[in-house]
This record gives C-alpha cells, sequence and structure tokens, in this order.
C-alpha cells in the first residue's frame, strides 16, 4: 500500500515536470501550436508518431546543416541551393513547429536573396545553435516521457495545451 | 366512744341498701375503668382517630369518676379521715376534668358530626366519577368504533363493498337487528332500497321521495328517531313483537363536480340517500347519544368514500373512451395511410402509364416533322404535337396537384442564377409574342443579386405561366415583366393582409410583376382565378386551353416559397397585373477568385470518418510530408506519399479521391502537376480533386491554382479541424470555399 502511494507520488511528480517542462519551451519560443497538433495525430495506430517525425527531422536537419556548411564552404558559392535546402529546413522545422528554428531560417533566406556570405555564414551558425538547442530539449522531453510511460503514467499533451 | 379522727356518715348505715350500693359502686368503678382501656385499645388499632387529646381528656375524666366510686366505697363504713380527704380530692379532680371535658366537647362534637357530612359527600361525589368514567369509556369505545368503520369504508373504492361494509359494520358495532340503505331512483323521485344487512336480495321496494318524515330526516344532518311503522321502517314482516326503535339518517350524496366542502349545507339540489337502522326488538335497548353521533360520523364517511368511489369510476370510463377513441384514431389513421399508398401507386402507376404514349406520340410526331411532309400534313402534324404537348403539361399539372395537395411536394433547392432565369423565359416567350405582335420588356431591378437559392424549375414555371397567360389574353399592346427585391413597404398587400413577410439575411423576397394591356379581368372574377378547373373566361379564342390548373399550381407553388401571388385589374379590356413575390436565400458571399460560390449551408453535419478515403499527398518535404500523411491517416484516409511531381503523376488513379499538392510557395512543380493530371483523368468523374496546400494564399496564388484547374487552396498550418472540414466541403460540394 505504502509503495502504491510512493509511486502515484513519484509518478505525480514526473508528470509535473514534464508538464512544466513543455510548458517552458512553449513560452520560450522553442516550440508553437504545430508541436501540440502532432500530439492530436498520435492515437493507438500511430502510438509512436510523435517520436517518429521528430527524428526524422533530426535526421533531415543534421543533413541539410552539414549540406549548407558544404555549400558554404564552396569558392563558388550557390545561393539557389542554398536557399532550396533553408526553405526546406524552414518546411521541416514548421511542420514540427520548432519555431525559433523556422524563425533563424526565415531570416538565413533573407540574406540568402541579399547574397551576402558573411551574414549567412552567421545565419548558419544561429540555425545550428538553435537546432541543437531543440534537440537536447526534445531529446530530454522524450526521455521524461519514457519514464513516466514506465512509471505506469500516460501523456495527455493535447487537453492542456491547446 | 374513743375519740378517733374518723368520719360518721350522716346516716345509719342501712345494710341491704349499702350492700346494693356497694355492689353498684364496685360496678360502676369497674365499667369506668375498662372504658378507657376499650378506648385506647381500639384508637390503637384504627389508625386515623384525630383526637387524641381529648380521648385522654376523657380517659381521664372516666378514670376519675371510677376513682371517685372505688374511693366511695370505703365511705360507707366507717372511714378514716385520710380516706375522705382522698374522695375529696378524687371529686375535685373529677369535677375540673368533667368540666373541661364538657366544655371541649362542645367544640367538637359538630366537628365529629360533619365528618360524616364530608364522608357522604365524598361517596356522591366517587358515585359520579364512576359513572362518567363509564360515559367516557363507552365514548372511546365509539371513537373506536367509528375509526375502524372509517378504515373498513375506506380500504376500498369500489362503490358497493362500500356500502355493504358500512351497513356490516355498523350492525355489528350497535348490533342492530336491521341495517337498510334506501338510495334515490334517477329521476330522483322515488328512494329505492338498494342494500340491506340481512336481506340477501333486496326486492325493489320503492319509496316516494316526498313523505314529510324523509324531508325531515334529510334536512338535518343529524340522526332522527323515526317511528317504526313508517314506510322505510317496515323492513320485516310486522310480528307481535315490539319492534326496537328506528333511526334514520341521510347521507349526502355527491356529484363529481361537488368538492368543496364548504359548500355542503348550500346546495339545496344534493341528492341524499336514506340509511335506517333498527334496534332489536324486544331488547328494550334505546339509542344512546352516543349511538347517534356514531351513525352521523359514519354517514359522513360513506358519503365521501362514495365520492371517492365515484371519481374512480368517472377517470375509468373517461380512460376507456379515451382508449377507444385511440384505437379509432388509429383505425383512421392507418386507413388514410392505406388510401394515401394507394393514391401515390396509383399516381405512380398512372405516371409512368400516362407519359409513355404520350412520348410515344410526341417524340414520333417531331420525326414526323422532320420529314417530308405537304403543308396540309405538316398543318395536321403540328396540330397533333401541339395537343399531345398541351396535354403532356396538364397531365403533369395534374400530377404535381395532386402532390402539392398532400403536402408532400418539397422544393428542390439549389442556387442557380437569376438573372439567366429571365433571360430564358423571355426568350421562351418571346416567339409567340411576337407572332401576336406584342412588345415584352424585361426590367430587372439593379440590387436584384445574381445568384440565388430557390427551386429554379418551379420559379421558372410560375414565371412561365404567369407570362403565359399574359400573352395568352392580350390581343395587342405590350407586356412588361419587372422583378425587384421587395422591401418592407411593398411587402404587405391589403388583399393579403395575413401574409407578414420577414426579409433576413439571409433571405430577400423577390417581386415580379407581369403588367399586360389584354382582356382584362372582372373583378368579381378575380378570387375564382386559382380556384382548380374554374374558368372564367368565356372562350372567346382558340388557345383558351387555361384548363384551369395553371393558376392554382402557379399559387401552390408561390405558398410553398413562403410567397403570396395575386392578379389586379380594373376590369374588362382594360388589361390585368399579376403580382408574385417568393422567398429566396441569398448565395454565399461573393469572393474574387474564380473558384465558384458554394451556399452557405450548415456544418454540423461533417462526416467525421473519412475510413478508407485514398488520398495522395505530395510533398518534396520528409518531415512535412510525414506529418501530413500522419494527419490525414488519424482522419482515417488510406494515404499515399509521394515527394516529387513524376512521382505523384504516375501513382495517382481513379481510386484516389484527393490529391494535396504541398508547396510552401506554389513553384512550377506544383502547378505541372495540376495540368498533368487534368491531362491524364480527361473524365470529370476519374479525377480525385486537387487541393494545393500552401503557406501562402494572396491573389496571385489563388488565381493560378485557379487557372491550372485546381479544386481548392488552404493555407498552412492544417490542424486536424480544419483537415476535417476541407475533405467534408470537397466531398459534399465538390469544390473549397475559401479556407483561412
Amino acid at each position: 500500500m505504502v509503495q502504491a502511494i510512493k509511486r502515484i507520488m513519484e509518478l505525480n511528480q514526473l508528470q509535473r515536470s514534464f508538464l512544466e517542462y513543455t510548458a517552458a519551451l512553449f513560452r520560450e519560443g522553442f516550440l508553437d501550436s504545430q508541436f501540440s497538433q502532432l500530439y492530436q495525430l498520435q492515437d493507438e495506430s500511430n502510438p509512436e508518431f510523435v517520436v517518429e517525425v521528430v527524428s526524422l527531422f533530426f535526421e533531415d536537419s543534421e543533413r541539410l546543416i552539414n549540406d549548407l556548411s558544404r555549400a558554404l564552404d564552396q569558392t563558388i558559392v550557390d545561393f539557389r541551393k542554398i536557399d532550396a535546402h533553408v526553405h526546406q529546413l524552414k518546411g521541416s522545422s514548421s511542420s514540427i513547429g520548432a519555431q525559433r528554428v523556422k524563425n533563424s531560417c526565415v531570416s538565413f533566406r533573407n540574406f540568402c536573396e541579399a547574397q551576402n556570405i558573411e551574414e549567412c555564414s552567421k545565419c548558419l551558425q544561429q540555425v545550428k545553435q538553435e537546432y541543437l538547442l531543440i534537440k537536447n530539449k526534445l531529446e530530454a522531453l522524450f526521455q521524461l516521457e519514457k519514464q513516466i510511460v514506465a512509471a505506469g503514467g500516460a501523456i495527455n499533451m493535447v487537453e492542456w495545451m491547446l | 366512744m374513743e375519740a378517733c379522727n374518723c368520719i360518721e356518715p350522716q346516716w345509719p348505715a342501712d345494710e341491704l341498701l349499702m350492700k346494693y350500693q356497694y355492689i353498684s359502686d364496685f360496678f360502676i368503678a369497674l365499667a369506668y375503668f375498662s372504658i378507657p382501656l376499650e378506648l385506647i385499645y381500639f384508637v390503637k388499632k384504627s389508625a386515623v382517630f384525630p383526637y387524641r387529646w381529648v380521648l385522654v381528656q376523657f380517659g381521664a375524666f372516666i378514670v376519675l369518676c371510677g376513682a371517685t366510686h372505688l374511693i366511695n366505697l370505703w365511705t360507707f363504713t366507717t372511714h378514716s379521715r385520710t380516706v375522705a380527704v382522698v374522695m375529696t380530692t378524687a371529686k375535685i379532680l373529677t369535677a375540673v376534668v368533667s368540666c373541661a371535658t364538657a366544655l371541649m366537647l362542645v367544640h367538637i362534637i359538630p366537628d365529629l358530626l360533619s365528618v360524616k357530612t364530608r364522608e357522604l359527600f365524598l361517596k356522591n361525589k366517587a358515585a359520579e366519577l364512576d359513572r362518567e368514567m363509564g360515559l367516557i369509556r363507552t365514548q372511546e369505545e365509539t371513537g373506536r368504533h367509528v375509526r375502524m368503520l372509517t378504515h373498513e369504508i375506506r380500504s376500498t373504492l369500489d362503490r358497493h363493498t362500500i356500502l355493504k361494509t358500512t351497513l356490516v359494520e355498523l350492525g355489528r358495532t350497535l348490533s342492530l337487528e336491521e341495517c337498510a340503505l334506501w338510495m334515490p331512483t334517477r329521476t330522483g323521485l322515488e328512494l329505492q332500497l338498494s342494500y340491506t344487512l340481512h336481506h340477501q336480495n333486496p326486492v325493489g321496494f320503492t319509496v316516494p321521495i316526498q313523505l314529510p318524515m324523509i324531508n325531515q330526516v334529510f334536512s338535518t344532518n343529524r340522526a332522527v328517531k323515526i317511528s317504526p311503522s313508517s314506510p322505510v321502517a317496515r323492513l320485516r314482516p310486522s310480528g307481535k313483537y315490539m319492534p326496537g326503535e328506528v333511526v334514520a339518517v341521510r347521507v349526502p350524496l355527491l356529484h363529481l363536480s361537488n368538492f368543496q366542502i364548504n359548500d355542503w349545507p348550500e346546495l339545496s339540489t344534493k341528492r341524499y340517500a336514506l340509511m335506517v337502522l333498527m334496534l332489536p326488538s324486544d331488547s328494550a335497548r334505546q339509542w344512546h347519544v352516543h349511538e347517534l353521533e356514531l351513525v352521523e360520523v359514519v354517514a359522513d364517511q360513506v358519503a365521501v368514500a362514495l365520492s371517492h368511489a365515484a371519481i374512480l369510476e368517472e377517470s375509468m370510463r373517461a380512460r376507456d373512451l379515451l382508449m377507444q377513441q385511440n384505437v379509432a384514431l388509429d383505425l383512421a389513421r392507418r386507413e388514410a395511410e392505406t388510401a394515401v399508398r394507394a393514391r401515390n401507386d396509383f399516381l405512380a402507376v398512372m405516371n409512368h402509364e400516362m407519359r409513355t404514349p404520350m412520348h410515344a406520340i410526341i417524340a414520333l410526331s417531331s420525326l414526323l416533322q422532320e420529314t417530308e411532309l405537304t403543308p396540309e400534313q405538316r398543318l395536321m402534324v403540328e396540330t397533333i404535337l401541339k395537343s399531345s404537348n398541351l396535354l403532356a403539361a396538364l397531365i403533369n399539372d395534374v400530377l404535381d396537384l395532386s402532390k402539392l395537395e398532400d403536402g408532400s411536394l418539397q422544393l428542390d433547392m439549389g442556387t442557380f442564377n437569376l438573372h439567366a432565369l429571365f433571360r430564358e423565359a423571355l426568350n421562351l416567350i418571346k416567339p409567340i409574342a411576337s407572332v401576336k405582335k406584342l412588345s415584352i420588356t424585361l426590367s430587372l431591378s439593379s440590387d436584384l443579386p445574381e445568384y440565388a437559392i430557390g427551386d429554379e424549375k418551379r420559379l421558372m414555371q410560375v414565371l412561365l405561366n404567369v407570362v403565359g397567360n399574359a400573352v395568352k389574353f392580350s390581343k395587342e399592346g405590350s407586356i412588361s415583366i419587372s422583378a425587384f427585391v421587395a422591401k418592407s413597404e411593398y411587402l404587405r398587400d391589403p388583399r393579403a393582409p395575413e401574409f407578414f413577410p420577414i426579409p433576413s439575411d439571409n433571405h430577400f423576397y423577390l417581386r415580379i410583376q407581369v403588367k399586360d394591356t389584354g382582356l382584362g379581368i372582372n373583378p368579381q372574377d378575380i378570387p375564382k382565378l386559382f380556384t382548380k378547373f374554374a374558368q372564367s373566361q368565356p372562350l372567346t379564342t382558340k388557345n383558351s386551353s387555361g384548363g384551369g390548373l395553371g393558376l392554382a399550381i402557379c399559387k401552390r407553388f408561390v405558398n410553398l416559397m413562403e410567397g403570396q401571388i395575386w392578379i389586379e385589374s380594373e376590369g374588362l379590356g382594360k388589361g390585368s397585373t399579376a403580382i408574385f413575390i417568393v422567398k429566396l436565400g441569398f448565395p454565399g458571399h461573393s469572393n474574387e477568385s474564380r473558384l465558384p460560390f458554394v451556399p452557405k449551408v450548415p456544418g454540423n453535419h461533417m462526416p467525421t470518418n473519412f475510413s478508407g478515403l485514398k488520398v495522395v499527398v505530395m510533398d518534396d518535404n520528409s518531415v512535412g510530408r510525414m506529418v501530413t500523411k500522419g494527419l490525414l491517416m488519424h482522419l482515417g484516409c488510406d494515404v499515399l506519399a509521394v515527394g516529387s511531381a513524376d512521382e505523384c503523376v504516375r501513382v495517382v488513379t481513379p481510386e484516389h479521391k484527393v490529391v494535396f499538392l504541398d508547396a510552401s510557395v506554389p513553384g512550377a512543380d506544383t502547378y505541372e502537376v495540376a495540368v498533368r493530371l487534368h491531362e491524364k483523368f480527361s473524365k470529370r468523374l476519374d479525377r480525385p480533386f486537387i487541393v494545393a496546400l500552401t503557406g501562402n494564399t494572396d491573389r496571385m496564388v489563388k488565381e493560378n491554382c485557379s487557372r491550372v484547374g485546381m479544386d481548392g487552396v488552404v493555407l498552412k498550418p492544417i490542424s486536424v479541424d480544419k483537415m476535417r472540414s476541407v475533405l467534408s466541403e470537397l466531398l459534399e460540394h465538390g469544390f473549397l470555399v475559401e479556407s483561412q
């Protein structure tokens, strides 16, 4: 009996941390409502949807960032290609609601149009930074989620997020 | 003599006398000594003697008297001085005590006497209390009887049982010989013996109700003693014995409407029953007051119980009646339904049966017209054609009208081009009008909307009918048709005072006026115009095929469209004006793009389950593709996701219902896909809906999408609800309203 109560308290604690963490992410602008939409799409037929999408995003983004680095390192910079890549990255990040990444992509594109290499490099750094940040945070979030699920709880983001 | 200090008695002692005196004194002393002893003994025995002091006094008195007499014994002979002294002392003491006692007794004896009277008084009181106790007990008994009787009486709602129980219980409680109830007959003129205690089947004795004795009983609510020889009391064969006392009491019979207890004494038209109670004969019993009271109370209770029973009977009767009526109504309804079904079947059959030959005639006549014919033949064929067209129209009218009659006709609401409707009508009528050299003018007001929601076919029918009539009945001159949106001042017509149209944001009232310079109508005939089969016109022309149904049908249609139609005319030869107003809906608000309108239909019935709906998603961004695919899968669709235009065009099959093309800026690819899909699926039915998902929906984008034949544009980000409504709209209307 005591054990059960202890477990429930731990679970509550975990869930509270999860919610607070997520709330902080929203507050600080790392994520927007699109991210909570993803949770709406997760159901019995698709139980790991969010994780899968986010993993895909990570893969995609890393690939794109590498491509961007390489492209900017070229002697002759192909701005159109860079624009295309950034466009892709912008698309992906907005699909999962990674707001800051998306915003940095937007400014990147502006400088792309202006064909300003220094600014583009700076933007790339920023994009990288934002990406790493969001990656860490999302990974931590998923860790918490795993812990909660292991402790017997469930996440119901949709209700309070929307 | 010796000098002794003795006292000599005065008289010489007589021996005998002295002896007797001696003995008497002795006995007196004895008695005197024993009396106090007895007193003490008996007083000790009794506990309540209040006068002990008196006793002591009395005892002392007696003892002293005894002592005196005892001492006297010594004085018969010579006695010493001491004895004399003692004697004297005793005598003195005795004198004192006895005087005191005598004085005391003066006070005490009245008291003692009054004790006696008090005792008597108390005895009387006790007797009285006993009597009263007896009375109370009797009353309590009575009360118990009443309660029991009431309980018995009220425990049933059956009239017969109530009355029987009353008689039985009363008979038992009061040990009656006979108990009977006389009820008033229907006419109210006689009392009929209805229930008796001991007769099993009361023979229907009747007694006229107007006997003085009966009136006397009815006039008071108390039980009244009546003579055993009165007609109501002659229930037993009169024998030699003395009949017991008889009492009669009235029992009010309440009508259903007399429920006000306060009214009881006032109503003079009340009906009463008579309850007659007979004590056993030869018993010398008398009716006691409490028994009479019992009888009165019971009579009241019976009245109440009877009224309850009456209510119950009434309600049961009403319920039975209702049930009967229900059954009858049900039967009538089923019969009516059968009739309607039969009629409909008949109509359906006739519809087909009548139309088939008509069509044959019309078709063949038209064909015949196309062949080589002589002018005479041509004329004949044209006449045949015209007549059969008319007949076909008439058949349609009849069928329509009968559907209209029973309200089963419903309007086919849809969006249509209002301006086009008028133009078409005009085009149809122009040829006929020009043959008759009539000029037709059409004026549409500027605020008339281009599109409207309503039953296009029937509105056209009404318009044609009205205009056709105008043309038909005009030999020369002009016909003017004007249409405008009716404002409230124009909506009210004195001829139709019950018409209260209320325009709103969703609806408007279209007013159409058709004025002709024709034959006019006699004002008296105007009301008949709209009735079926009434022909007001003399058959002056060959084409007076008014048939009589046309206007009636028009009126029905106009009424269905929540409008009014009427005709004004100043008289024969002065032309006439037909005016009708119908209610039409506004279409959805206009938008700049060329995407077609869609009427604002309430969207509560959106299907939420698109299970199995095959769709294709094209997105070159893998993450976005996955998200859109997940979204559509969540809604139940069967999703095929592709990443390029080529792949998209390749995989789309007629099974797919929607193709979502995602591009943040619709580039050449997206438009190209649309064009190629149009090429691939030339038949509209095979081609899926094509919807662009884009982050930018400005005018340019929309126009481009429209140009390449897309069915809609949706702005990203798309929520689940938005996607749901997009799919619903596509599937319901086939195109997409602007979605933001």
